[in-house]
């Protein structure tokens, strides 16, 4: 009987350190993008991106594509009718890991500089990226995820009028987030 | 040893439920089913041809529009095959909130004044938890033209007031087929003949098939459950019938069309239309629509 109890503390002494692994999280995350060509600079919002930080290194970034507000809503409609065609791909997903885990402490408020690379999934199309740079901010108890990097329109086989002359062939994306 | 091996299995077993490694990627792909999201893009325009869609203006968007009906095309060449003799419309529709635009116009067929309130109750959605988009449009037109009654009295602007009020009901089937039918009541203040009805009803039908990601077909025809008499007896009022393409460019759409109806309010296109496509009474039209965002949303204020 003895050894049942030691064993018991035992179990529970260990499994303290391996269940550390932490998933920090927001459903409002904000990603924005913006064009800029001669002929007019385009931006949208999405404040509603679903994103999940693991403190094992793992990223993870859900967003629906009918979720980008424009300051124009004819803009908006054609984002999604001729573009994004978001009725067969509603979602945008980015998975991924931090490339430089190590240096974060989660347990201290401090900022990071690190890279991502993973897998960047849009228009149905699956494209593997490599070292994007972001700031991964510790501030008590929160994580601040921002980052801004360009993507090619063509990588991704979004088609449509008006593509490298009111669209620009590289779309800069920029990410703001605080996970709880 | 017995012992020793129950506890060894218990520790396996309480090991493996506290130190369950965390994997978000496998936890998502486990997670397939989509939120619904609201159907967009049943229509092209706010109008099939001469009717509305169940398309409504964002919120703080102004739709500045341009309606062109033209004469007869068995006019001829003399008339330029009707293109000499023009009516125009002039519209400005805003987007109050999400689901409720207002409108006024100035036709000059008439010398008509309208405007209307459109209140979106029922939005398709892609789960088809909702199937259909329903919208409510309640209007008034008012012919500032002189008129006179068969006596030589003066008819008073009451007298030249009419109402409608429809009910569109649509749905997007998919990507490129959409299909609406309206119920319409039209009222009249007053008519010609003791024997018509004041209040007539029809139905609308609109159809749209996209043709390409800029392109659709349109048609419209509206159905007269009971007409007015027409002031040329040998030409009574019949059903409206058009067939249009939209065309949408950046900021502008182009609806052009063909159609035997000239008028370009309700009352006038569905209950006083007395041209037949076979008769050659046809009329090439257009509507241009252009759109300005008059107030942000709130994510760029």
């Amino acid at each position: 009987m003895k050894r049942i109890w030691l064993a018991l503390i035992a179990v529970v002494l260990t499994s303290a350190s391996f269940a550390q692994t932490k998933v920090y999280q927001t459903k409002t995350g904000k990603v924005k993008f913006y064009s800029s060509t001669k002929a007019e600079d385009i931006e949208a919002v999405n404040n509603q991106t679903d994103v999940k930080f693991a403190t094992n290194g793992q990223l993870l970034f859900n967003l629906l594509v009918r979720g980008f507000v424009f300051p124009n809503a004819l803009m908006q409609e054609h984002f999604n009718e001729n573009y994004m065609e978001s009725t067969k791909f509603p979602k945008a997903k980015f998975m991924g890991t931090i490339d430089n885990l190590a240096l974060i402490n989660f347990s201290k408020n401090g900022k990071y500089a690190v890279t991502t690379s993973g897998t960047l999934e849009i228009h149905g199309v699956k494209q593997d990226v490599k070292a994007i740079a972001g700031v991964v901010e510790v501030v008590d108890g929160k994580l601040k995820l921002s980052s801004k990097f360009k993507i090619k329109i063509k990588d991704y086989g979004i088609k449509g009028n008006y593509i490298g002359e009111k669209i620009a062939n590289e779309i800069e994306l920029t990410i703001d987030c605080i996970l709880n | 040893m017995k012992k020793v091996i129950l506890n060894l299995l218990l520790i396996s077993f309480l090991a493996n439920g506290f130190s369950q490694e965390v994997d978000l990627f496998k936890a998502d792909s486990a997670k397939t089913n989509e939120p619904p999201t609201p159907v967009i893009a049943t229509f092209k325009s706010t109008r099939i041809v001469h009717g509305h869609s169940i398309e409504m203006q964002a919120p703080g968007v102004l739709d500045f529009r341009v309606h062109h009906r033209f004469g007869e095309l068995s006019q001829g060449l003399y008339d330029f095959f009707g293109l000499d003799n023009a009516s125009t419309l002039i519209a400005f529709d805003y987007g109050l909130a999400k689901n409720l635009n207002i409108g006024v116009s100035r036709s000059t067929f008439l010398k008509q004044m309208e405007a209307f309130a459109k209140w979106r109750i029922l939005q398709q959605n892609t789960s088809n938890s909702t199937p259909i988009t329903a919208t409510i449009l309640a209007g008034v037109t008012n012919r500032t033209l002189d008129l006179f009654a068969a006596n030589g009295a003066k008819l008073t602007s009451s007298d030249k007031t009419q109402y409608y009020t429809q009910l569109m009901l649509a749905k997007k089937f998919n990507d490129n087929f959409s299909l609406q039918i309206s119920p319409t009541v039209v009222h009249y203040n007053l008519v010609k003949n003791t024997t018509d009805a004041n209040t007539l009803f029809s139905i609308g039908f609109g159809a749209r098939h996209k043709l390409s990601k800029r392109v659709s077909l349109n048609a419209e025809y509206y159905l007269q459950t009971n007409t007015l008499s027409s002031p040329t007896p040998n030409q009574p009022y019949i059903n409206s019938l058009a067939i249009g393409v939209d065309i949408e460019t950046g900021g502008h759409v182009f609806q052009l069309h063909l159609t035997n109806a000239r008028g370009m309010t309700a009352p006038t296109y569905i209950h006083e239309n007395n041209f037949a496509w076979d008769k050659g009474q046809i009329h090439f039209g257009f509507n241009i629509s252009r759109v300005f965002v008059v107030k942000k949303p709130k994510e760029f204020r």
